[in-house]
């Protein structure tokens, strides 16, 4: 518990939004819906003035959610426990944090280490909400997944606003429409979106990612996976907490031979490929915009980070000499402020809810918690980034899977010679072992002939037995227990033979045998028969 | 010329019998199969009373007529989910008549060498039939009897057990005394040494222990069995008593004992062996009692279990198309099988494709759960068995569990550490959707941690299933 943090004021525990200061920056971190949950958490709520105008959010209808109101930024630090943000602070803000204060928001510490060095010196406990492990518990906090959902769709919407021709192919009386093809390089949550979003407007889509294990999810999606000719073992996601990595020299030059090949045939591409703290890997090469057919649109999802063509200009829309579109905006999240902020602002409240077990209105910043313990990078006036690693992988190993071989018709035939040989050397051994064992009875010295007679009985039954049990259907086995546990009572014979022959405590016993047996006997064919007439067929 | 009669009317029997068993190789013909049995039954048992039986025979019948009175009340007043207790507590009534033939062959021996030497004559068809015999034959007769008494003690024991154990009233944990499976080879060994000190002595004494060690050794071994083993055992139980008749049958010099012993025993023996297959265990580590222990510790389960309410799964049995019920023990607990039935007909009365998929050991019993279904007019062509639906499940929709857990535990592929490792299961979690209906978050009856609670496509819906059914059944139209 950090005694710092509650009840700083001796009042309820205030969580405070303020109106986000980067420019264009349209998103806000709290909604008057998330508010409302935030209450029922035992928190109060304030937020800045006009802080979610610009998502579509009045302050009216904050008001409405119970959220007090504040008139500045400024006022608003000073009012509050816990503030939850959208972008980093500026370094105005970080400097309005105080001893015990709490800050949720995107941080990016591998890049803004002067900023959390700012924040430490502060005393103030910041949750990065880019640093939440990706493991399915955390998943309702995941606030890039949410962000890139929507990158990749607004992605499309985009693409289709710059492309002058339908998505889906029509025929029409005024002519013949063709499809448009769309390929989505990066098969992460933006890129699944996209394909999503592709697919449903009626466009060809392809997808390609350089973990062939997404293939699945990609054709689940509705697209075609583009694979490549490559023998090298492809890399495993899993290890590395489902992102992808750097691949070798060998894997990106069939890459980029795939990708030159599709290059004049597709109208719209979009590259979402990042590798976590790494610039942006260059897919899309000149000479593959250069063979693209005018009016063909590119949209760079990696445009903040150097982007994935290199002719990708960060935060505008150009057009190349050949008349290809190419668009970098990095503000996709924002272009859909409601929505963003509608998501963004439940991830919020889910990472409340698990810093507030209880629901009391008092924080419980959980250290030994993989989620809380991952996403903090500054604590107690220490710096703790970056986290140990989770004490779980993200996605189980994926096993390796052994490719089940075509048998060709000469080897299917010499399998199933083989499994007869072998079943008839299992049959031969077992018919030799019961011979002897039978010969062997009655080759023991004086083996009376009444015995003998028995015992060829007993044996032809047992084999009678076998031979017709293995044909009782599997769902009658109960009512084949009951019945052989009806006819079992066949003892009662024994006891009926013996009950008239002499001596009291034998016609004791023996009545005592037959009134079981009858029990047995009615008991067992009545239950078989109540059970079979229930068997019904539809 | 009345033995001829007997001779022939058991030949009937006889093949009354094997028909019985062999028409249960389907639901319409198994019908017919059991009058078969029924007549059968009834001929052998007038055959004996008018031959070799018929001493006292109206004292027979009075005790037929009386035990029949209790099982009819019994058959007919049992709920279906309790069927696995009745048979395993039917199991013990054979085993203990057993014992009881047993002990009068061995006290008609007695009697009948006494009269021997006494010079007077005998009385009753069986001691005739003892005092015409060799010596040698006599010999012979005593091992297959002292063999009756044993198989028949084993199998009083351990079907009590069983059946405490199905009816909740001995703990369903597999317990065994200090000294394991020590004992067992004691008491076997005891029973060996009983055998041939009564051989040579034919004293009452050294037959009196070995049924006492017969008696431990059936106790004990079901003891050892775990709840999840209890359909092997139960079968395995029925293979005895079937075994212990055959040994009366030759003690008697009754060939359609011999012949129904042997049918029964061997039934057994086959339907304990698919048991075993079913659960990838090893059919001597079952009957010897105990799990077979893990080779390491068990994989890390991650994740989370997320609970859905009723509205949740009724939405997404809404737009489901095609749908997998998956019954299992708890089902039978919670007496939930009237509600999956009505479940299942509205769905199909929507044009859903509805099925259910059996694994061989749901429930306590084999077929335990095509039983209860069928109670509750579930057509049995959609019932279907694991082998037959498993490959399905990538295609379905929604897949709900109730009441099932280690039939539907991937752990048995996933994780070769695994109590359960390789046994073959219900490929569940391949569907789209999955649900399960549990009690609670504990681990069950195996207390083998299940990681399809905590795969992504599945949803936990917590509660008793007969009262999250009936919430559900209150959303679906």
């Amino acid at each position: 518990m950090d005694d710092g943090l509650i009840n700083q004021r001796g009042l309820s525990v205030k969580i405070g939004a303020p109106k986000e200061t980067f420019a264009g920056e349209n998103r806000v971190a709290m909604t008057p819906a998330s508010a409302k949950e935030l209450q029922k958490l035992g928190y109060d709520c304030v937020i800045e003035t006009k802080a979610g105008e610009a998502a579509g959010f009045t302050d009216a209808a904050y008001k409405e959610a119970g959220v007090e109101i504040v008139k500045t930024g400024a006022a608003l630090f000073k009012a509050v426990d816990i503030i939850a943000k959208v972008r980093p602070p500026s370094e105005t803000e970080a400097k309005r944090l105080t001893k015990g204060q709490t800050l949720i928001s995107f941080f990016y510490p591998a890049s803004n280490e002067a900023l959390m060095e700012l924040a430490r010196s502060k005393g103030a406990s910041v949750i990065a909400m880019d640093m939440v492990p990706r493991i399915s518990r955390a998943q309702k906090m995941d606030a890039l997944s949410s962000m890139a959902n929507i990158a990749g769709y607004r992605a499309v919407i985009e693409a289709g606003n710059n492309f002058g021709r339908f998505f889906t192919g029509q025929v029409t009386a005024a002519g013949k429409v063709p499809p448009a093809k769309v390929l989505i390089v990066g098969a992460g949550v933006a890129g699944l979106a996209a394909i999503g979003t592709s697919t449903s407007l009626g466009a060809m889509t392809y997808a390609f990612d350089v973990r062939p294990e997404v293939a699945e999810q990609v054709e689940s999606m509705g697209a075609e996976f583009v694979y490549l000719d490559f023998e090298e073992e492809q890399q495993d996601g899993s290890s590395t907490g489902g992102y992808a990595s750097v691949s070798s020299p060998e894997f990106r030059e069939a890459q980029l031979a795939k990708f030159r090949e599709l290059a004049p045939e597709m109208d719209i591409v979009i590259t979402t490929a990042l590798i976590p703290n790494r610039e942006a890997p260059e897919l899309w090469t000149e000479d593959m915009v250069q063979a693209m057919k005018p009016g063909s649109v590119i949209v760079d999802l990696a445009a903040e980070r150097g982007g994935n063509c290199k002719l990708t200009k960060a935060d505008e829309r150009i057009v190349t000499d050949n008349g290809v579109i190419i668009i970098g905006y990095t503000d996709f999240p924002s272009r859909m402020a409601q929505q963003a902020s509608t998501l963004y602002a439940t991830n919020i409240r889910h990472m409340m809810t698990d810093l507030t077990p209880e629901k009391d209105g008092t924080p419980n910043h959980n250290m030994d918690d993989d989620v809380i313990r991952g996403a903090t990078i500054t604590h107690e006036g220490e710096i703790t980034f970056p986290p140990p690693p989770p004490k779980v992988q993200a996605i189980a190993a994926a096993p390796k899977k052994e490719a089940a071989k075509e048998l060709t018709p000469e080897e299917k035939r010499a399998a199933e010679a083989a499994a007869f040989k072998a079943q008839t050397k299992n049959q031969v051994t077992l018919l030799a072992i019961g011979a002897a064992l039978i010969l062997g009875v009655g080759l023991i010295p004086n083996m009376p002939a009444s015995f003998m007679q028995h015992f060829i009985v007993f044996v032809l039954s047992v084999f009678i037995g076998f031979q017709v049990i293995w044909g009782v259907a599997h769902s009658l086995h109960t009512p084949l227990m009951a019945v052989t546990n009806a006819i079992s009572s066949i003892i009662i014979l024994g006891a009926l033979i013996q009950i008239g022959s002499g001596g009291f405590l034998v016609i004791l016993l023996a009545a005592i045998s037959v009134f079981m047996a009858g029990i047995n006997i009615f008991g067992g064919f009545l239950v078989t028969r109540r059970m079979l007439a229930m068997f019904q067929k539809s | 010329m009345e033995n001829s009669f007997t001779m022939a009317a058991y030949v009937v029997a006889g093949v009354l019998f094997i028909l019985s068993l062999g028409g249960l190789s389907g639901q319409e013909s198994a019908k017919r199969a059991v009058w078969y049995g029924i007549v059968g039954m009834a001929v052998a048992v007038i055959a004996t009373l008018v031959g070799p039986g018929a001493g006292l025979w109206l004292l027979s019948l009075v005790l037929i007529a009386a035990g029949g009175t209790i099982g009819y009340y019994v058959a007919m007043r049992v709920q279906m989910t309790e069927m696995p207790q009745l048979v395993a507590a039917m199991h013990s009534l054979v085993g203990l008549a057993a014992v009881f033939v047993g002990f009068n062959a061995e006290m008609t021996i007695n009697l009948v060498e006494a009269a021997k030497a006494a010079g007077e004559g005998v009385e009753g068809a069986f001691a005739l039939l003892v005092a015409k015999k060799e010596p040698i034959e006599i010999a012979i007769l005593k091992i297959e009897l002292s063999l009756g008494i044993w198989i028949g003690a084993v199998t009083f024991t351990g079907s009590v057990i069983a059946y405490g154990k199905l009816a909740g009233k001995v703990t369903s944990a597999a317990t065994k005394l200090p000294g394991g499976h020590l004992l067992n080879a004691a008491a076997a060994l005891l029973s060996v040494v009983c055998l041939v000190w009564y051989l040579n002595s034919g004293a009452m004494l050294p037959l009196l222990i070995l049924t006492a060690a017969a008696l431990f050794l059936g106790y004990h071994l079901s003891m050892g069995s775990g709840g999840a083993d209890m359909p092997v055992v139960v079968s395995m139980l029925n293979s005895y008593s079937g075994w212990a008749a055959a040994a009366i049958g030759f003690s008697l010099g009754n060939d359609l004992l011999i012949v129904v012993g042997a049918l029964v025993g061997s039934s057994g023996a086959i339907l304990s062996y698919i048991m075993c297959k079913a659960m990838n265990r090893s059919f001597i580590s079952v009957i010897l009692g105990g799990f077979g222990g893990a080779a390491g510790p068990a994989m890390e389960v991650e994740g989370e279990q997320i609970a859905i309410e009723a509205d949740g799964v009724a939405q997404a049995l809404d737009e489901a198309d095609s749908v997998i019920i998956i019954p299992g023990y708890g089902m039978a607990v919670a007496q939930a099988q009237q509600n999956v039935a009505e479940l299942t007909r509205r769905l199909r009365a929507k044009g859903k494709n509805v099925r259910f998929a059996i694994h061989p050991v749901a429930g306590r019993l084999p077929g335990h759960m095509n039983v209860l279904l069928a109670e509750a007019k579930v057509p049995y062509d959609i019932v279907m068995e694991m082998d037959e639906i498993n490959d399905d499940f990538p295609e379905t929709d929604v897949a709900i569990v109730i009441g099932s857990n280690d039939i539907v535990n991937p752990a048995a592929q996933e994780d070769p550490n695994s109590p359960i490792a390789g046994m073959p299961v219900l490929e569940c979690w391949k569907a789209k959707q999955v649900f399960v209906s549990k009690r609670g978050q504990g681990t069950g009856y195996s207390g083998i941690e299940n990681p399809l609670f905590y795969k992504e496509n599945t949803r936990m819906f917590y509660g008793d299933a007969k009262a999250s059914l009936d919430t559900l059944l209150t959303k679906i139209s």
